[in-house]
């Protein structure tokens, strides 16, 4: 152990932790269990003995587990790297050179938070294995670990903090339910209530009555009153989840060009995201939310962990704002990527031929088309077996739901289709390439011409008939591609070439000079 | 049209022995089948000997026109500044990938690829969706391009992010 000096084990908390937790899930375990050996006859102080001797095992077991993984693992950071070590039965080292961390990453669910700990994660900013994750380190060294590692960071890196970017508004509260997940939300916990009512009933004909009595209520007063609920129930979830996922939230640029972000009312989050890191900014709008003229910001940058197994929610480490007043989303775009101000260039953006619109109208409106022709054949089959049972009344309604149908879905799909085709829109502002579209969920990408590591042109059949092209420009960063579907051929492949020098260029045909080009470009390579 | 501006199509097309590699293949599906509806002809139905001989003049026609027809529209060129790929017709893809910013060069051949000395060289990039991939080039000509694009990539400083 030698060589391994200046180690230092991870928190101790971290077995009483797994203790208490084991001991209390143990405890669920054993009455159950108990319950079941008394009311199948056992004699009560036996089982009760053997059930709290299975108890104490568990808990022993798992105490033993941890207490060894507490031992067998130490860290410790040199001059030039963060060193990790596993040593019981078999040997393991990681490590990261100190040079290369990008990304410290802190969090604490509520029952670490109630010990004290918290959990660091340690990235180097790329994608693959090259994570250290510290499961129990104090509170306060994990904040000391998160400014130590990421110290280099600022020392290379003259540029001076700005302070906070933003900070949380509880006005902004209000977005939430307004998120497309609300409905879903809404259903969820309509579903949770009905289990939890499941469990109480235990006999399955009173679940069954209560079931056929709320059927019966929605019948009465109509199904709206039941969407209304859901939708309520939804809307009270989002506000929570909006709770917890952004109480405290903070946006600071710290020395050194790190974005910090931190939140979190039970589960703390604390985000670390290096500016070199940041290839751009892409403002989503969800429907509800672009209605209520507000929009979300999320990063785009390498190396984030877009949420895998076991990260939870999807957009956790890549949002830097929640949804908030479009204003004040377009004020933290800039800042963020310290540029004077971006709503100029998002209000000017380059829209897209006209060619654009009738394509998305075509797509709105086929499956309308192809549902209708689906309802009327029903209702001209089954209308003549209605009439003949029920009476014409009866045959006059079913007749009527094509219509019906068509009267509500057609204005609907229009409606979608010129709004997608106004989001559409693409430009250049500084250092940025803008890219808009969507219409459910509006994203404009800025992403850094920098940034953009390669060009995807897609033209179909149909699309060459109508003169256009799709542009994708890939990135390392993000999503890796960014779309912008529908273009003037010229016009886009005019855009993609002068967003990017020297990439197009050698590959770009213009016609009515083509000996110029040819004689142009040679030396220039 | 009236367009002024447009990507001119890769200089290079595929080896010619990919016509034959494709062929193989189809080859390879069809002739099975073929085989098995014959068989079963042979021995139960003789309506399936009918759709034995349809699926062989179908599979023969699409095994002689179509290889000639990807023949023409799959296009690839490598320049001292990038890789650019052209692929399909009614649903036309090309990509360009710099020079500077390809991270890795592989070269596969599979089976029937070794047979006919025949390669396919991927150049990826730092984006999860910015491969571009020539499928069908001579191994010899292959080797010699995945030598030349890694020695330029490696003289290239960054991390090509």
């Amino acid at each position: 152990m030698t060589d391994w000096a200046g180690a230092e084990h991870l928190d101790r908390r971290m077995i009483t932790l797994t203790a208490v937790v084991t001991a209390a899930v143990s405890v669920v375990g054993a009455l159950v269990v108990t319950s079941g050996l008394i009311s199948s006859g056992a004699p009560v102080v036996t089982s009760v003995l053997a059930v709290l001797g299975g108890m104490a095992a568990v808990v022993g077991l798992s105490v033993g587990i941890d207490y060894i993984r507490w031992r067998a693992t130490t860290f410790r950071i040199t001059d030039t790297r963060l060193e990790l070590r596993f040593s019981f039965l078999l040997n393991r080292r990681r490590s990261l050179a100190r040079d290369r961390i990008r990304t410290v990453d802190v969090t604490a669910n509520p029952v670490q938070r109630l010990f004290g700990i918290a959990a660091v994660v340690i990235g180097t900013g790329e994608s693959g294995e090259s994570e250290l994750k510290l499961d129990a380190v104090s509170r306060e060294r994990a904040h000391q670990l998160r400014v130590e590692l990421l110290r280099h960071a600022a020392e290379a890196d003259p540029r001076t903090d700005d302070g906070t970017l933003a900070e949380l508004d509880w006005q902004w509260a209000a977005y939430a339910p307004l998120s497309v997940l609300t409905p879903a939300l809404g259903a969820a916990a309509v579903g949770a209530v009905a289990n939890i009512a499941s469990w109480f009933g235990g006999d399955d004909d009173v679940v069954g009555s209560v079931v056929s009595d709320l059927l019966i209520a929605a019948a009465l007063f109509g199904y709206v009153t039941v969407a209304v609920g859901v939708v309520l129930a939804g809307a009270i979830g989002a506000t929570l989840l909006f709770v917890e996922m952004w109480w405290g939230y903070r946006l600071d640029r710290e020395p050194g060009g790190t974005l910090h972000v931190r939140r979190g009312l039970l589960t703390t989050r604390s985000i670390s995201l290096e500016e070199r890191r940041l290839r751009g900014a892409e403002i989503v709008e969800p429907l509800g939310v672009r209605l209520a003229r507000a929009g979300r910001v999320d990063a785009i940058a390498t190396g984030i962990r877009e949420g895998g197994a076991g990260q939870g929610q999807r957009t956790d480490h890549k949002t830097l704002l929640p949804a908030a007043p479009r204003a004040v989303a377009l004020r933290v775009t800039s800042d963020v990527l310290r540029e004077p101000d971006v709503s100029g260039a998002l209000a000017c953006l380059t829209p897209h031929p006209r060619a654009a619109r009738s394509r998305r109208l075509r797509w709105a409106l086929a499956p309308v088309v192809l549902a209708f022709a689906a309802l009327l054949t029903m209702a001209l089959v089954a209308g003549e077996r209605i009439a003949s049972a029920a009476g014409p009344a009866f045959a006059g309604v079913v007749g009527a739901v094509p219509w019906v149908f068509a009267v509500i879905a057609v204005p609907v799909a229009v409606a979608l289709a010129l709004d997608a085709y106004r989001n559409l829109g693409h430009g250049l502002s500084g250092r940025f390439l803008v890219a808009r579209r969507g219409t459910v969920r509006r994203s404009t990408a800025l992403l850094q011409r920098a940034g953009v590591i390669g060009w995807t042109v897609r033209q179909s059949i149909f699309q060459r008939r109508a003169g256009l092209v799709t542009l994708v420009a890939t990135t390392a960063a993000g999503s890796g591609a960014y779309t912008v579907p529908d273009v003037d051929i010229a016009e886009g492949i005019a855009f993609a070439d002068e967003a990017v020098p020297d990439l197009l260029a050698e590959f770009v045909e213009r016609r009515g000079e083509p000996q110029a080009t040819a004689l142009s470009r040679e030396p220039e390579r | 049209m009236g367009n002024t501006v447009r990507l001119r199509p890769p200089k290079n097309q595929l080896n010619r022995r990919c016509l034959l590699w494709w062929r193989a293949w189809i080859a390879l599906i069809v002739v099975p089948i073929v085989a098995a509806l014959a068989a079963l002809g042979l021995l139960a139905t003789p309506v399936l000997l009918v759709l034995a001989g349809v699926v062989a003049v179908g599979g023969l026609a699409y095994g002689v026109l179509m290889p000639m027809w990807w023949y023409r529209v799959h296009r690839w060129e490598v320049t001292d500044t990038a890789v650019y790929t052209r692929t399909g017709y009614f649903w036309q893809e090309s990509r360009i990938a710099p020079m500077s910013r390809i991270q890795t060069v592989d070269t596969v051949r599979g089976p029937l690829q070794q047979l006919l000395r025949l390669a396919t060289v991927t150049v990826t990039t730092a984006s999860a969706k910015g491969e571009v991939r020539v499928a069908g080039l001579d191994a010899e000509l292959a080797a010699e391009l995945a030598d030349e694009l890694t020695r330029i990539t490696q003289a290239t400083p960054g991390d090509a992010t």
